[in-house]
């Protein structure tokens, strides 16, 4: 019992692929059952996928308003603003908030662990359908006549002004199962990053995607249950008017900003730490250079998890707050570029003399060091309070988020997706597909969003339908460039899907271990089997050891602790009769 | 045999023995896990962090509740005088004795005492009935003084006042009743653990979910703790 003999599950034990993941079992209701972490992680992948062009829709229809000063596509400024409310909000929950860590992060958070699963699976199940709900009712407000509140859901605007009264409720009640979601996935991976790492796997062996993944769970169970009673609490002052937000009976509506802000600051670092988690992978993978600062960059993700509590105000500097308040928080905002920059630096240090292999993960990584890095400084301006009240809700704003929510989290998605793919469907895409895939949504993306931070700095304002007013016209050039780029984005978006989906079919099979890559997933056959490990894995080496990649094979070399555990393992193997195991 | 494990046979012969590893142990052992032990401590931490995100959903009230009695603290004063402070301490006592009898319940599966755990949580949930059953009382009362948030507050008393007399009721109901819910949840949760233990699921080797229930029922009874005096005792 207790010579379970832990090895790797290393090149003698991989052989002929057992049946994979997505073979065995068969059928439908085997997948909307599973509590497979793969299957699960590839529900999600396919849900997130599908917000991801649903958002985008509405995207494409705002922008082609834009393009003229005045009311041309929508029918109604009321239309208009249902766009942007169901844009903003769909991306936001239903996309970048479960992105990355529910779907890449569940198909190998418990792989490179080197554990047979999450803690609790059937809890991973349940978040899924959480979202499914969740979407569900946001569907449901749109099919209820749509929602005009921006997806911030101020008030007075969700509990008194947007005509729809049912369609807010729908919304916020969504929402809120969105957020349980969010929470059942990060309780999740904390329990199982505490409690599931396989022998020799300390937490300073763990792939610096696991740091960034545990951070960003921290802030999913500590921010979104605020979220959740200040939803609850808009839904019921709406239906039953209580009097807590709204100030016609006796509530404060910026008691709403305040709570909202607390969850939602925090959020926007739910969606941009498992994107830097993922730049940390591609960056030592494709450059198969050793992580420079390891412990710096694990750690700045833990620093900007707690500075990210502190910093909510710099949403609100025009809402009245007191000047000290602004003056201190604005000051906490500045020390989120410290964390923030040491990741940046310790990457490009790591870029530094490596064997720099410019395939599409990479090329989306570096896609993201230069479009991150700006979306983050432009951060800085904003939290600089004389400068905010000038740019608030203008286009600078719209610009800065885009920069850091598309150009940050969407491309390491986008990069994180083209890594994993060959051991998620075992498959390969086309190389030269990808990298023109790559080139239409990063060049669009600078396309569609740098022109928005000339406007913004200009005097643009954001949630415009018309900008036919005096001084507003000049900006039509500038928009039409942003509208042309928004097409190449869509095309773009279009252009991945289809490759990728096209090489599940086609596409040339994919080794185990394509990167030469050292992390546990690289480990197992491309795609996995149904379980994980064929015996509970032993490691002895960090995760960005290249040299224990043995060239001739691809594969990682088992040290000699392994060796000896996996010859007791074959030998265990070979007479199955001849176990002491059942004689209890 | 350098390489035993053939490449033909590797991963499935070697996963069979696994799975065969994995039947001699206790039937509550998931697959994924090693032993009984590491399934508890794993449950245990997932427990701690859902109870603070209950916490921090709470936590959005508590702060409502103490920016407005700043603003309003006259009406805050006025108003908690129409609570019935002998209602909310036998309250206070029920809950209580009911986290006691739960720990007990924990306790005397611990010692394989079956029975004897199933009364207690037997008590626990009746305990948890008395508490329902006074706050039912509690609410009519209230009801039937006008004493409610929004438009269907109708105490003159009160009313001719403060111009917003409602907002403290506003946070008396949403607070306690978010609170009465989880205490209807814990019921649901206890009832199945007594269901579930009546027919000899737990054992001492194994009482996982009884804790993890024990737990969260310490949970609602702590907030009670807390909205009891802020209630019902404000100076
Ligand atoms: C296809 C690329 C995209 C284009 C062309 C696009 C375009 C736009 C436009 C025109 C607005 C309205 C600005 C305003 O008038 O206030 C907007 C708002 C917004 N977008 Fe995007 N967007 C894209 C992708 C995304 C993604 C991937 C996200 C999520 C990370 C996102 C998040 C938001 C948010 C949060 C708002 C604010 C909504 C609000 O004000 O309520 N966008 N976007
Ligand atoms: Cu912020």
């Amino acid at each position: 019992m207790t010579t379970e003999a832990p090895a790797p599950a290393t090149a003698e034990l991989r052989g002929e692929p057992a049946p994979s993941y997505l073979q065995e079992p068969r059928g439908l209701w085997s997948w909307l059952t599973t509590l497979d972490h793969k299957r699960i992680g590839i529900l999600y992948l396919i849900s997130v996928t599908a917000a991801l062009f649903v958002g985008g829709l509405f995207a494409m229809l705002i922008r082609l308003e834009l393009i003229s000063p005045e009311l041309s596509f929508f029918s109604s400024t009321l239309a208009y603003n249902q766009a942007f409310t169901l844009h903003g909000a769909i991306m936001v929950f239903m996309f970048v908030i479960p992105g990355i860590p529910a779907a890449l992060g569940n198909f190998v958070l418990p792989l490179m662990l080197g554990a047979q699963d999450v803690a609790l699976p059937r809890l991973n199940l349940a978040s899924w359908y959480f979202w499914l709900a969740g979407s569900a009712l946001m569907i449901g407000a749109i099919l209820a006549g749509g929602i005009d509140t921006g997806w911030t859901f101020y008030i007075p605007y969700s509990s008194t002004y947007s005509r729809e009264g049912d369609a807010v409720l729908l919304a916020l009640g969504g929402v809120f199962i969105l957020g349980f979601s969010s929470i059942f996935t990060g309780l999740n991976f904390v329990v199982t990053m505490h409690k599931l790492r396989c022998r020799g796997m300390g937490w300073f062996r763990m792939p610096l995607f696991l740091w960034a993944i545990y951070a960003t769970a921290l802030l999913q169970i500590v921010a979104t249950p605020v979220l959740g009673i200040t939803l609850a609490l808009a839904m019921v002052e709406r239906a039953f008017g209580v009097g807590i937000f709204r100030p016609e009976l006796g509530g404060d509506p910026v008691l709403f900003q305040h709570f909202f802000w607390f969850y939602s600051h925090p959020a926007v670092y739910i969606m941009i730490l498992p994107a830097m988690g993922v730049i940390s992978e591609l960056i030592a993978v494709h450059s198969h250079k050793k992580i420079f600062g390891y412990r710096a960059i694990a750690f700045s993700s833990l620093a900007i998890a707690l500075i990210s509590f502190l910093v909510w105000g710099h949403h609100m500097f025009t809402s009245g707050q007191s000047q000290v308040a602004g003056a201190v928080f604005s000051f906490l905002t500045f020390l989120v570029a410290i964390p923030t920059a040491i990741k940046a630096v310790n990457w490009v240090a790591t870029l530094y003399k490596g064997q720099i292999a410019l395939r599409t993960p990479m090329l989306y990584a570096l896609g993201f060091l230069f479009v991150f890095i700006v979306g983050g400084l432009t951060g800085i301006f904003l939290a600089t309070v004389s400068i905010n009240l000038h740019l608030h809700d203008t286009y600078f704003v719209v610009a800065h988020f885009h920069y850091v929510m598309v150009g940050g989290t969407v491309m390491a998605f986008l990069g994180g997706l083209h890594h994993w793919w060959p051991k998620m469907f075992g498959r390969m895409y086309n190389e030269r597909a990808a990298k023109l895939g790559w080139l239409l949504v990063v060049g669009g993306f600078i396309w569609t969003f740098l022109p928005q931070f000339i406007m913004g700095s200009r005097g643009m304002p954001r949630r415009y339908a018309t900008y036919n007013m005096e001084g507003l016209e000049v900006h039509q050039p500038l928009h039409l460039m942003s509208s042309l780029g928004a097409w190449v984005i869509g095309a773009g978006m279009v252009w991945t899907l289809c490759y990728l989906v096209y090489s599940i079919f086609k596409g040339r099979r994919a080794e185990v271990n394509p990167w030469r890559a050292v992390s546990l997933e690289w480990d197992v056959p491309s795609p996995p089997a149904t379980h994980n490990f064929p015996i509970d894995p032993h490691v002895d080496f960090g995760p960005y050891d290249f040299e224990r990649i043995d060239e001739a094979t691809g594969l990682i070399r088992p040290g000699p602790e392994s060796q000896r555990l996996l010859a007791a393992a074959a030998v265990k193997t070979l007479p199955p009769g001849a176990e002491e195991e059942n004689s209890g | 045999m350098s390489a035993p494990v053939a490449q033909t046979t590797g991963t499935a012969a070697v996963a069979e023995a696994a799975a065969e590893h994995h039947q001699g142990h206790h039937p509550a052992l998931q697959h994924h896990f090693e032993n009984l032990e590491q399934q508890a401590d794993a449950a245990t931490l997932a427990m701690w962090l859902f109870l603070v995100t209950e916490i921090l959903l709470f936590g959005g009230l508590f702060v409502g509740f103490a920016i407005y009695q700043t603003w309003y603290p006259e009406l805050w004063h006025a108003a908690h005088k129409k609570l019935d402070p002998v209602l909310g301490t036998v309250n206070t006592v029920v809950l209580l004795v009911s986290s006691f009898t739960v720990a007990y319940a924990i306790r005397m599966a611990q010692l394989g005492k079956q029975r004897a755990t199933s009364w207690l949580l037997g008590a626990t949930i009746a305990l948890a009935g008395v508490f329902l059953v006074v706050k039912y009382f509690e609410y009519s009362h209230k009801i039937h003084e006008g004493l409610l948030p929004g438009a269907a507050f109708s105490h003159a008393e009160l009313a001719a006042q403060f111009s917003n007399a409602h907002v403290f009721f506003s946070f008396y109901f949403l607070m306690t009743g978010l609170h009465g819910l989880h205490v209807l949840a814990g019921m649901i949760v206890l009832g199945g653990l007594l269901w579930k233990n009546a027919r000899g699921a737990y054992s001492p080797e194994y009482f996982t979910p009884l804790e993890m229930g024990g737990l969260y029922w310490h949970l609602v009874d702590i907030i009670w703790i807390f909205l009891f005096p802020l209630f019902y005792l404000i100076k």
